[in-house]
């Protein structure tokens, strides 16, 4: 078993991936939006962050939360005809009901399946959010999914 | 693509009116240089000669808790007063302390260490002598090399027996530019 990593404070947490979830949200939620959405998203993150048991992942954890928020604030919206160009992406499974399904997967297969299916990325991005290959990313996806359906037969 | 400064600081304000930062921290500026200073809600935790916050980041974690972000906030209140006390509008400091992770010995030096007044020094042996400890002056100096919150805890009162300076751990310079603020007979 490989160690896990420590978690940094999160000055350093922050500073390390605010770039890329102000890029992520920016594009999700537009960059009207998105300030505020960013700001919800550390906020989020800081509240959960006392609770991680280990630092490993923490990008594609973050990009996640970034995710939801991206989430709840295209509902809070979504009457505004503004929106319609991205209404296509609204109803793709929010990551709450995700979550308990990909309970007990190992962590990157399930930040792979939850990046994919839950938020609909390329396999690019959650490679970069992995911090890994696109190939492995691929792989850890197909993998988590598999598994899921073994343990749903 | 970067985090404007603006955004920058609406989101470590909220963090810090949240309650969500488990140890805040800032840069402030003084005569003996930029220092690196950092508070809980429980009080004022750190200060360091050494403004670098890297170094120190971990440091914190380990006493409070992994949630330490730059917060000028949470700093306010002592970044006022060290900057009354450098203009010599205040002779003691009314803050309260985090005193977390520190050993009972050293915490009851340094409490001790608190009462020493003003513009007065002492020396390490007396002060292993108040705190019932008379033959420990070489772990008083210990306490003192480490003292995690110097200037609000004065350690740079404190001097050898023979009247000697001794040692600062922020540099001898600073020592003699604090006892010489405070018009210390030196």
């Amino acid at each position: 078993m490989m160690q896990s990593v420590a978690i940094p404070p999160f000055e350093h947490f922050y500073e390390q991936h605010r770039t890329d979830v102000l890029r992520l949200l920016r594009r999700r939620v537009g960059s009207e939006r998105a300030e505020d959405a960013f700001q919800e998203t550390f906020l989020r993150a800081l509240q959960a962050y006392r609770r991680l048991e280990h630092g490993d992942h923490l990008r594609a954890w973050v990009l996640t939360i970034a995710g939801n928020v991206a989430i709840d604030t295209l509902r809070r919206t979504r009457p505004q005809s503004e929106l319609l160009e991205t209404g296509a992406d609204d109803d793709r499974p929010a990551f709450e009901e995700l979550a308990p399904m990909t309970d007990g997967l190992p962590p990157k297969e399930r930040a792979a399946v939850v990046l994919r299916y839950g938020y609909d990325l390329p396999y690019d991005q959650i490679a970069a959010a992995l911090g890994s290959s696109e190939e492995a990313a691929r792989q850890a996806a197909s993998t988590g999914v598999r598994r899921l359906r073994r343990r749903s037969q | 693509m970067t985090v404007s400064p603006d955004l920058d600081r609406r989101f470590r304000e909220a963090a810090t009116t949240m309650g969500l930062v488990d140890m805040g921290f800032d840069v402030v500026d003084s005569p003996v240089g930029p220092l690196f200073v950092a508070a809980s809600e429980r009080g004022l935790a750190a200060i360091s000669f050494d403004p670098e916050p890297d170094a120190q980041l971990e440091r914190l974690a380990r006493i409070a808790g992994p949630r330490v972000l730059r917060s000028p906030r949470s700093v306010d209140g002592a970044r006022r007063e060290l900057d009354q006390y450098f203009s010599g509008r205040r002779q003691a400091f009314d803050l309260t302390l985090d005193l977390r992770a520190l050993p009972p010995f050293t915490v009851s030096v340094l409490q001790e260490l608190a009462r020493v007044p003003y513009g007065e020094t002492t020396t390490y042996g007396a002060l292993a002598a108040r705190v019932g400890r008379p033959r420990a002056a070489r772990a008083v100096g210990t306490v003192m090399n480490r003292n995690r919150i110097p200037i609000v805890l004065p350690c740079h009162r404190v001097v050898g027996s023979s009247g000697d300076l001794v040692g600062y751990a922020g540099g001898l310079d600073r020592k003699v530019k604090l006892l010489q603020l405070e018009g210390a007979t030196l």
